[in-house]
């Protein structure tokens, strides 16, 4: 019998999906808040949860398959916070296009199942079941509008690429398996430790497939193709969700998979990592530029995003490894933040995803407007805000390892892409509104909405104890 | 070459065969069927690994159930061949190019036999005769691989949910028959046998 | 006897000793089977023309007993059609692919505990897995016959097997369970015990049994489930482009399939070979040389016997249903069928752990 302790926020959390399915069945849909209530209480006691059960040392069972260490739990608090918010955000998204169902948030509890698991693996296998998890719930939750053909689209291609994709990470850790004869990442750690010359090619192949798989996933330049088109099609809320807290889980999947298995290939993954990063800190950066549509700029900014938690991971030390997972939770606070406003400003029947539906936001409301300008501060990297603090950690550690001109150019492309962030602030405060309807929406998103851009400052001037969560959880 | 090689090399030839005809055959119902070949040639290469329980669940599974699916859409649909076929030449040379770099990466990567020849992967110990191929599959599912099994059943399960939301439509009218009221009616709700006096011939 | 012809025959090669031995064994399997096909049509004849107060055929041979005989040559000597645009390679294919996992599937079935062509580990599995491959001859011949009529009867013909072989395989996954053995002269003998009829399984799967029963007759697209055929609706369904011989390639494995349920369900939950008079008389009267024994004891004569009964059932099934309208059919196989089969599944996996007697313990 194994040790069932350490997986029980996942048990919890399976348990109460199932329940909330069932429960739907029965709550009409004038009652349907509470699914939405019951789905974020879920999410609170799971966070409960996972911060009681949590131990400094790691902790395995099912026979090594699954791990809970700190890094894991720092990251699964932050998955059910961000999916809580992404939750708070969508309510009224999701009441104006008449799709408040249940299956929303089981399929997104599903989801977050999915990320616990991929956050937990510790042999390839889990890896890849809790991939499959995450995805297969984001696919349906991106084709959740079926009226909408934008989206049916956007499923469609997230669902053939993302298929594609596992199919190399499969390619990849079965050639892994077949060189080292294991599927469990310490093992593999060992084997490729002690692993002849003449089979180091054959490794070679896996981890580049294997990279190939993690690249698509994560949306980094050259895999990034489906990142614009699914963030454009999606629901805005379901945007909202797949752009942050699915991140997380994968700067996981690419710590375990990378890192504790593979470490000791840091050379060879390092000029891939290289290649990937500054491809997507380039087309990112500058393509999002061209872009008219809100969504689809957030979506070529996160993949300037993921360059840079890139970045950190391929400087290959602790410091690097802290400082990209900061990034990614801080990117994940910033994205809700980004995607949360065009929620705001939209209403049934309007989108509000161009840049112009953003002219003149401080005639119409001057607090949303400010909160804005935040969080756009803080995804171009001007200090004091988080997002300063984020680039400038990664970029410390990438110098630490030496490739001070990889932090160069770094910051270069960081110059370019502060220019469409700007941009928008520009529309805010010196365009004329064209449309001047009221704000209208919810009192509990208002406040979280506000909580967030306000955090994103606050945190931004006192920025040492996420950091030091951070550090302290790598190592 | 015993029969067991011979066997081997039979089956793996019309394997390798029909995995070819899967991608070069125009008619979609015949990738189709050729498909199933595939899966049913390598269920006979399984069973020769004495993989027995594996090779007959993908024969039940992906022959007998997930393949028959497939036929019943193919065959439902109307391809256009023609249209199919217009950009093939078009991208042929890009693809061939593609398709030779790959092979020559391939090959000189994983570097022809010593990588995964004969040699690189001994035969394993012949199980006894009375060993159970079922027997031991389940103990390690149930057991060494729990978690993932049951991974593996919360995924179908989203599956399941994905699948039913996307495309269960309520409509609004229903004018379905309700199978339980036809089930439990009654003679009586239906006929009713009402007692007339007979016609007096008399009047 | 094998041991007899091996040394009769020890003048050729090892080998071909060996091959001629398989030959013959699927020989004196398939042909007494192709008897019996053909003599159940006579069957079905006669019990549906009496059920509907009729004599059935009766005027070849003494009381029509030469009628499957006349049809079978009647059959032969008729032209083969093919029809216009048909794909003839898929259209000859499809009654072979009928056939051949209908007869394939014999290999593994016993008849008592060493009548039996292999005795492999996973039986079960592989009558299930051949069983399965049925679907392909039907969807086959429906699509390369290129006629509306032949698809409709091949597209429901498809849904309905794919539909209630769940519900078979899970009622089957409940014998395993029970006899903990994937072999069927395994599955027999764990129903074997001192109360006779009371130990076969089919008093603690009671649900199992009926469900399995019920859908092997959908499975063979037989009456009250040959919407495949229909023909009020789709004249003959996936077969109404055959002719000669590919159509009673089609009929012989129908009739094949449907001895094989019937005989699958008495080897499953009725015992098999087993005596129903196990318990009842005295061991004395049952076991030994003597005419008695042989009769009363165990044998294949009990196995056939269970067989008739329910091909008995078949025919009555047809004679006394009306056809099932088509969301029927789906509306009992996943709603009532899967349900049932599932919950049973757990009973009696909780009745095996808790050793319940007389079966299980």
């Amino acid at each position: 019998m194994p040790d069932l302790m350490p997986a029980l926020p996942e048990i919890f959390l399976l348990t109460m999906a199932c329940i909330i399915l069932l429960a739907d069945l029965f709550i009409s849909d004038k009652n349907r808040v509470f699914t939405y209530l019951l789905s974020l209480a879920t999410l609170a006691v799971t966070a409960a949860l996972t911060v009681t059960l949590h131990t400094p040392e790691p902790v395995y069972t099912f026979d090594g398959l699954f791990v809970s260490d700190s890094m894991g739990d720092v990251l699964k608090v932050f998955v059910y916070l961000v999916t809580a918010v992404a939750f708070i955000y969508s309510r009224d998204y999701l009441l104006t296009r008449k799709i408040f169902q249940g299956e929303y948030f089981v399929l997104g509890l599903f989801a977050v199942l999915g990320m616990m698991v991929l956050i937990s693996a510790h042999n390839m296998l889990t890896i890849y079941l809790g991939l499959e998890l995450l995805s297969l719930a984001l696919y349906a939750m991106v084709a959740f509008q079926r009226d909408s053909s934008d989206a049916t689209e956007a499923a469609m291609k997230y669902f053939v690429l993302g298929a594609l994709a596992s199919g190399m990470l499969l390619y990849g850790m079965s050639l892994i398996y077949g060189i080292t004869g294991t599927l469990d990442i310490s093992a593999v750690h060992t084997a490729v430790a002690g692993l002849e010359n003449s089979k180091q090619l054959v490794l070679g192949l896996g981890l580049v497939l294997v990279i190939v798989g993690m690249a698509f996933k994560l949306g980094a330049v050259p895999f990034h193709m489906w990142v614009p088109d699914v963030y454009h099609g999606a629901p805005t809320a379901v945007t909202l969700f797949i752009s942050t807290a699915p991140k997380l889980a994968a700067f996981a999947m690419v710590m375990r998979l990378l890192v504790e298995g593979l470490g000791d290939l840091h050379d060879q993954w390092q000029d891939i990592l290289i290649i990937m990063a500054v491809l997507s800190m380039a087309v990112g950066n500058v393509i999002a530029i061209a872009q008219a549509n809100i969504k689809r700029m957030l979506a070529y900014s996160t993949i300037s995003h993921v360059g840079f938690l890139l970045l950190g991971i391929l400087a290959g030390t602790q410091a690097g490894y802290s400082a990209s997972m900061f990034y990614a939770i801080v990117y994940a606070l910033m994205g809700m933040g980004g995607f949360g406003m065009i929620i705001l400003l939209s209403r049934a029947g309007f989108e509000a995803d161009q840049l112009s539906d953003f002219k003149g936001l401080n005639e119409r409301s001057p607090w949303f407007a400010f909160i804005m300008m935040i969080l756009m501060f803080s995804m171009a990297g001007v200090p004091p805000t988080l997002g300063f603090y984020a680039k400038f950690s990664v970029l410390q550690a990438v110098v630490g390892s030496g490739l001070t001109w990889l932090a160069v150019v770094a910051v270069v492309f960081s110059i370019i892409g502060a220019f469409y962030y700007l941009r928008i602030i520009k529309l805010m405060y010196f365009d004329k509104a064209e449309d001047m309807q009221p704000l209208e929406t919810t009192t509990d998103m208002k406040v979280v909405l506000s909580a967030n851009g306000l955090g994103i400052l606050l945190l931004g001037l006192a920025p040492g104890g996420l950091l030091a969560l951070c550090t302290a959880a790598i190592g | 070459m015993g029969v067991e090689s011979i066997t081997f090399y039979i089956l793996s030839s019309i394997l390798v065969g029909s995995a070819v005809l899967v991608v070069s055959l125009r008619n979609p119902v015949f990738c189709a069927l050729a498909l199933v070949l595939a899966f049913f040639t390598s269920a006979g290469i399984w069973i020769l690994l004495e993989a027995e329980f594996l090779a007959l669940t993908l024969i039940l599974v992906y022959v007998g159930a997930v393949m028959v699916l497939f036929l019943f859409v193919v065959m439902m649909l109307d391809i256009n061949l023609a249209v199919l076929r217009e950009g093939f030449t078009r991208y042929l040379p890009f693809g061939l190019g593609v398709a030779i770099v790959l092979v020559a990466q391939l090959a000189l990567i994983v570097g022809g036999p010593e990588q995964f020849g004969l040699e690189a992967m001994p035969k394993p110990e012949p199980h006894a005769a009375d060993y159970s191929n079922t027997k031991e599959i389940g103990r390690v599912l149930y057991t060494v691989y729990l978690y993932p099994f049951e991974l593996a059943a919360v995924i179908l399960v989203v599956a399941i949910i994905a699948a039913i939301t996307l495309t269960l439509r309520r409509r609004r009218k229903k004018q379905v028959m309700s199978v339980d009221d036809q089930v439990k009616v009654r003679r009586n709700d239906r006929v009713r046998l009402v007692k007339m006096a007979s016609g007096n011939k008399d009047k | 006897m094998i041991e007899a012809i091996e040394s009769a025959l020890s003048f050729l090669p090892a080998g071909l000793v060996t091959l001629i031995i398989i030959v013959g064994k699927i020989l004196v399997l398939v042909l007494p089977l192709m008897g019996a096909v053909a003599y159940l049509t006579l069957a079905e004849r006669k019990v549906i023309g009496y059920m509907q107060v009729r004599i059935g055929p009766n005027r070849v041979g003494p009381r029509g007993l030469l009628q499957p005989i006349a049809d079978a040559v009647k059959l032969m000597f008729k032209e083969t059609i093919f029809p216009a645009k048909a794909n003839r390679f898929l259209f000859i294919s499809a009654p072979i692919l009928t056939l051949a996992p209908a007869l394939a599937a014999w290999a593994v079935v016993p008849f008592d505990d060493e009548l039996v062509i292999s005795d492999i580990d996973a039986s079960l599995l592989y009558i299930l897995a051949m069983t399965s491959l049925g679907v392909y001859g039907v969807i086959i011949a429906g699509w390369a016959s290129n006629s509306k009529y032949a698809f409709l009867g091949a597209l429901r013909s498809a849904a309905q097997i794919v539909s209630y072989e769940i519900a078979m395989g899970f009622a089957l996954v409940g014998v395993l369970v029970a006899a903990g053995s994937l072999n069927l002269g395994a599955i027999v003998e764990a129903q074997r015990g001192g109360l006779g009829i009371i130990n076969w399984y089919m008093i603690p799967l009671l649900p199992l049994f009926v469900v399995y029963f019920i859908a092997g007759v959908a499975e063979t697209n037989r009456a009250p489930f040959d919407v495949a055929e229909g023909e009020s609706e789709i004249v003959a369904g996936f077969h109404v482009e055959y002719s000669s011989m590919t159509f009673s390639i089609f009929f012989l494995a129908e009739y094949a399939n449907m001895i094989l349920i019937a005989l699958l369900t008495a080897i499953m939950f009725l015992g098999g070979w087993l005596s129903p008079l196990n318990g009842v008389l005295p061991a004395s009267l049952l076991e030994g040389e003597g005419f008695l024994a042989l009769i009363l004891g165990d044998g294949i004569h009990w196995l056939l016997a269970k067989t008739a009964f329910f091909l008995f059932l078949f025919l009555w099934f047809r004679a006394t249903f009306p056809r099932y309208r088509y969301d029927q059919i789906m509306r009992l196989g996943w709603k009532i069928f899967i349900p049932i089969t599932i919950v049973w599944l757990l009973v009696a996996a909780a009745m095996v752990v808790g050793k319940v007697g007389p079966w299980f313990n």
